[in-house]
């Protein structure tokens, strides 16, 4: 028996080339996923290495303030002379990492909680649950800006704020698919086979519940962007003089006939928002057989 | 024959399983006594609802919190029902084995079948290396038929025919040697021939490895190709039983008898199907007496007094008053 294995395994389909089977799973990706991937590719890209890029220092005097765009400025200069294509692509820099620490730790915390609360059910179920319900209770950007203004302005600040207002959905989110998931007969017959609690939970029950979370959280990237953008806005997020998108535009608010101040920035937010609805709309056809 | 020592392997005393709604109790299985020898096939037959699977679900404490179960169930030499939870994990899959009516949602989708045979090989024994595990898991699935394990060891659940997955899914209840198979309509989800080939493979293995099986079924067809005995529940009690033949042959119990001729034949003239008028009484509220008084055309006033007992007559065991008037009529 044992040669049977291995010649079986040997004589399986040989492997063709990485890049060829790259591509086809590119080809059958829907096209929203390539477009919205594309985008969030670019500005992952900037986000990385901006710093190397040939541009204006985005933190010091690069021309005479308040200019049209110009072949020297592209998208011009502010009120304190700084060159605002610069300071948008820099503005990556800081809207990557936070969009990227709350999505994951909303989506850690929320479905660890979650799928708690939904496996074991009962009094601890009613106690995360009922967590849940309290903060999604507040109008999210009200309640992040409670949390910012309270813990202090600042970036760190405005992360903490976010996660604490993301959590609870990503909560709800599992526990319904592990709701479902544990009713199946697949885990009954894990049960019936000797498994325990943790293999039941890790194995036969957390690996069917990703896709929806992959979605929802692909999609609440680009909205942590708007959030992150508002807090700053608002004055709560980054402090001047970071090239933060969210303040870069409350710069070019009180200046409405020098457009291009937050013209670069506010289309930044602009398309790395679409960039990842495209995305989280594509994974959800392309996950849901329904569609297909 | 097989060995066949004393001590039945599985002996079930009295087991009796309520559940809790809403206003009090649903009593579901009301005193059912059960004995399977090693290499004994036990039929269960019953309609859907008469407590067949939760019976079985009860022996291996498989059923929600909201069931209370008492009784019984002596497996081996341990009770059953008040095993620790660790004692009975070791038993579950390991000294049990479970086949599921439906093999398709009985198989996690995300794991390669040979992962899951893996996974119910290693959890029964720790020393296992992984290597030794799936060389394991190839030698069950060609111990059931299955052609090319080799390769389809490495294929997903729905990659598999009905036929070959409701193997599959035999081959991961054997895989730790269990000596009591519970088999909940094993059959049901599959079409006629492929039926065949699943009983023959499971009549083989019992007598290969000397199983006792528990056989869940409302096929009487399946029972008479494979079981030593039969047991025919109704309403959550046992109203008949013995052996294949005297069931068949000899029944005693109107809803036996009616069982047998709802049957449809395949020779002789073709005729309107004979069905069993009326449905299943409620669990809460049951008929007072015999609970398949409502629907048994003998029905007598002694019916209505008392649960009849179930009482032994020559062969067979029924639970009916008016069974001796009965027996000498064709059924």
């Amino acid at each position: 028996m044992n040669t049977v294995t291995i010649e079986a395994r040997k004589d399986g389909r040989t492997k063709p080339g990485v890049i060829r089977r790259v591509l086809s799973l590119l080809a059958g990706l829907p096209p929203s996923v390539l477009f919205g991937g594309a985008i969030v590719l670019f500005w992952l890209v900037t986000a990385l290495t901006v710093q190397f890029w040939p541009l204006h220092d985005p933190l010091a005097l690069a021309g005479r303030r308040l200019q049209p765009p110009s072949a020297d400025h592209w998208l011009g200069t502010d009120a304190l002379g700084r060159d605002v294509l610069s300071r948008t692509l820099h503005g990556a820099i800081y809207s990557m990492p936070i969009a990227t620490i709350v999505v994951l730790a909303g989506v850690v915390i929320g479905a660890a909680l979650g799928a708690i609360a939904g496996y074991v059910g009962g009094k601890v179920d009613a106690a995360i649950m009922r967590l849940v319900d309290i903060t999604v209770a507040f109008p999210p950007i009200l309640l992040a800006m409670t949390i910012t203004a309270t813990l202090g302005p600042g970036i760190v600040n405005a992360a903490i704020a976010m996660i604490i207002v993301w959590w609870p959905i990503y909560a709800r989110l599992m526990r319904a698919q592990v709701l479902e998931v544990k009713e199946r007969e697949h885990v009954e017959a894990a049960i019936a086979g000797g498994a325990g609690h943790i293999r039941i939970l890790g194995i036969h029950i957390l690996p069917l519940c990703w896709a929806p979370i992959l979605i929802n959280a692909t999609m609440d990237f680009g909205q942590v962007v708007l959030l992150a953008a508002s807090l700053s806005f608002v004055g709560l997020g980054a402090t001047p003089p970071t090239p933060e998108w969210g303040s870069m535009i409350y710069d070019g608010a009180s200046r409405f006939y020098s457009w291009w101040i937050a013209f670069g920035p506010g289309m930044a937010i602009l398309t790395l928002v679409l960039g990842f609805s495209f995305l989280g709309d594509g994974l959800r056809d392309y996950f849901d057989p329904k569609s297909q | 024959m097989m060995e066949q020592s004393k001590e039945p392997l599985l002996e079930v005393r009295d087991l009796r399983v309520d559940f809790r709604v809403p206003g009090g109790y649903a009593t579901a299985i009301r005193g059912v006594d059960l004995t399977v020898g090693r290499g004994e096939v036990v039929g269960l037959v019953g309609e859907s609802g008469s407590g067949k699977s939760i019976s079985m679900m009860a022996l291996l404490r498989l059923l929600p919190a909201a069931a209370r179960v008492s009784g019984i169930a002596r497996f081996d030499g341990v009770d059953l029902l008040s095993l620790s939870p660790r004692e009975l994990s070791h038993i579950r899959g390991g000294r049990i084995g479970m086949i599921f009516q439906d093999p398709l949602t009985a198989f996690n989708p995300v794991l390669t079948i040979g992962a899951q045979i893996v996974e119910a090989l290693q959890l029964h024994d720790r020393n296992l290396s992984g290597k030794a595990a799936w060389t394991r898991a190839v030698e069950l699935l060609a111990e059931v038929a299955i052609p090319e394990p080799g390769r389809r060891v490495h294929q997903y659940p729905h990659e598999f025919s009905g036929g070959m997955r409701q193997r599959a899914m035999i081959a991961m209840a054997i895989s730790n040697r269990p000596q009591l198979l519970i088999a909940d309509e094993p059959t049901t989800a599959l079409d006629v021939t492929v039926q065949a080939q699943i009983l023959e493979l499971l009549q083989r293995l019992r007598e290969e490895l000397n199983i006792g099986m528990i056989m869940i079924t409302h096929d009487l067809g399946v029972v008479a190709g494979i079981a030593d005995r039969v047991m025919v529940m109704y309403s959550g009690r046992v109203i008949e039983r013995g052996q294949v033949d005297d069931v068949f042959y000899a029944s005693r119990h109107p809803y036996t008898r009616g069982l047998l001729a709802a049957l449809p034949k395949l020779d002789g003239a073709r005729e309107a199907l004979v069905g069993i008028a009326g449905t299943p009484p409620s669990l809460i509220n049951r008929p007072a007496g015999c609970a398949f008084r409502p629907r048994c055309s003998h029905a007598e006033a002694v019916c209505a007094t008392a649960e009849p007992p179930l009482l032994r007559a020559g062969q067979l065991e029924s639970a009916c008053y008016v069974s001796d008037r009965l027996s000498g009529m064709t059924p």
